[in-house]
């Protein structure tokens, strides 16, 4: 069976002044994957996926999510198009003047006009429920911890129904129990949401658990693709190195 | 001994050149970041504008911003309006006293502070206070990607944050002027009772005696104007605030001196064309 491909980059680049930090990159998104993009900080990780919710304009190449190209995209038909993608920032983003409930009805009203008072709250309440923070409703993002502030980042872009799911470092700054946990948690979303997820880490543990494949970036370049076995046994030595820590 | 001099002077020469080429070098890109700032502003302003025109506007966040910056900001504005009457009244007392001229207090203070000192000091407070809070929030929101994450979740951050806040400061500030004048009026009677006694309703109407209304005009408009300002250079140095916690405070400060340089600046542009006009 041929499977299908939501997000396809070609031969991408991204400087920043004389820094080149994409150079020639060439990637694809299966439906309902969990791939997986390694590297060290500064590789390149983030600036991709920026590229691909159109944060960040690419110097050269392409990128193509869901059958639509995303280069030169008017900005009409690029919000459209971000409707259906989640991305989940790796401080959660959460709004700092509103409480998680306001969080959560921030992009629900705007992108799902559709749902009246009693629609949006039982909306709420079920990815509330899903993330596993039913009782934080009410509550500031000043008084959640670290892996709570994520939970409700995720809530939030979950709340929509994406078809993609865009994680940033879901795992940074966090212990290793809670780690493990958004990590079973993004398996979860797969699950309970049908996405096709691209997570951005360099935290071992969460590439194992989550990964159906994974990608490895080194200076702007993917250095290698594989799954977690396949890599760990790649016969460059700087891929095994990379992986040998878990 | 000739070779030495010429090779010395060689190197003198070579070596100012080099200084004098890295000075050139560090003055055109001073130039050319002061050139890419005001193309950035100027676009800025360009996105304000035509996303205040745009549909589907945001009232509730325009409302919550009102009373962020109006009710807020009245009891530091109500309070610097009173002492600056009281003190106007204490200073201006003696010299008109010298002239005999102590009945015109309550008049020259009304018109001073109408004219005047109500709008500037008002607007000088209100970049302070509200620049600054709109420089350090927004250049908070786009440190921790709160503002990305609005983009991403199709919402448009300039319409969002930016359109409600300048609004919010234009409406706002000619409200907040008003308060100070009265305070202000206020603050001169309890001048005026400290050496005398003069009623309250006398006061009032020796001081609007002196006030016509075409004074109001120049003061009104200088008020919308120094709201806008306020409210564009706090959002514009918030959004153009950079990574990592220091330039939120760098935001902060430069949206406060920014906007006051720019009061000042639209107040002596805003005089000349008014007393030319009124």
């Amino acid at each position: 069976m041929k499977t299908e491909t939501v997000i396809s980059i070609k031969n991408l680049y991204k400087a920043f002044g004389q820094q080149k930090i994409l150079n020639g990159i060439d990637l694809n998104l299966n439906k309902k994957e969990n791939l997986v993009i390694l590297g060290k900080s500064g590789t390149g990780k983030s600036v991709l996926i920026k590229c691909i919710v159109g944060l960040l304009t690419p110097d050269a190449g392409d990128i193509t999510v869901l059958g639509q190209s995303t280069i030169g995209l008017e900005k009409k038909k690029l919000n459209e198009l971000r409707k259906k993608i989640g991305f989940l920032f790796q401080s959660g983003a959460l709004y700092d003047s509103m409480n998680v409930k306001e969080n959560l009805e921030f992009p629900l009203k705007r992108i799902r006009k559709d749902l009246d008072e009693k629609q949006r709250l039982n909306k709420i309440h079920e990815v509330l429920e899903n993330v596993g923070l039913a009782e934080a409703l009410y509550k500031t993002p000043g008084q959640l911890s670290g892996g709570m502030r994520k939970r409700i980042g995720l809530a939030r872009t979950l709340i929509v129904d994406p078809e993609i799911m865009l994680y940033d470092e879901p795992t940074t700054g966090l212990d290793p129990v809670t780690s493990e946990e958004i990590s079973l948690l993004i398996n979860d979303v797969r699950k309970k949401y049908n996405t096709s997820s691209i997570i951005i880490t360099h935290d071992l543990a969460c590439a194992r658990n989550t990964s159906d494949r994974l990608v490895l970036l080194m200076e702007g370049k993917i250095k290698a693709e594989g799954t977690y076995d396949a890599l760990r046994n790649h016969s460059d030595s700087s891929v095994r190195e990379f992986l040998k820590d878990t | 001994m000739i070779s030495k001099s010429v090779t010395i002077s060689g190197k003198y020469i070579t070596r100012k050149t080099g200084v004098l080429g890295e000075k050139a070098q560090a003055k055109k890109e001073k130039a050319s970041n002061m050139i890419t700032d005001v193309g950035n502003a100027a676009l800025f302003c360009w996105q304000v504008a035509s996303e205040t025109f745009s549909r589907n506007f945001e009232f509730r966040e325009f409302f919550r911003q009102c009373f962020e910056t109006g009710y807020r900001s009245l009891p530091l504005v109500a309070t610097t309006g009173a002492i600056m009457g009281l003190v106007l009244t204490i200073q201006s007392r003696p010299i008109l006293n010298d002239f005999g001229a102590e009945g015109m207090l309550p008049g020259m203070v009304a018109v001073s502070m109408i004219r005047e000192i109500g709008p500037v000091i008002t607007a000088l407070i209100c970049a302070g206070k509200i620049g600054s809070g709109i420089g350090a929030e927004l250049g908070s929101m786009k440190v921790t990607e709160q503002i990305d994450a609005m983009e991403v979740s199709s919402t448009e951050p300039i319409k969002f944050l930016v359109v409600t806040r300048v609004l919010a400061t234009i409406l706002m500030l000619p409200i907040l002027v008003l308060f100070a004048d009265t305070a202000g009026l206020f603050g001169s009677w309890i001048g005026v009772n400290i050496k005398g006694d003069v009623g309250f309703v006398l006061f009032l109407s020796q001081a609007f005696a002196a006030v016509e209304f075409i004074d109001f005009i120049p003061a009104l408009i200088k008020s919308f104007l120094f709201g806008a300002v306020i409210g564009l250079t706090g959002c514009y140095k918030g959004f153009m605030a950079g990574k990592g916690t220091e330039s939120v405070g760098l935001a902060a400060n430069s949206a406060v001196v920014m906007s006051s340089l720019l009061v000042i600046i639209v107040d002596m542009i805003t005089v000349q064309i008014t007393d030319m006009l009124l």
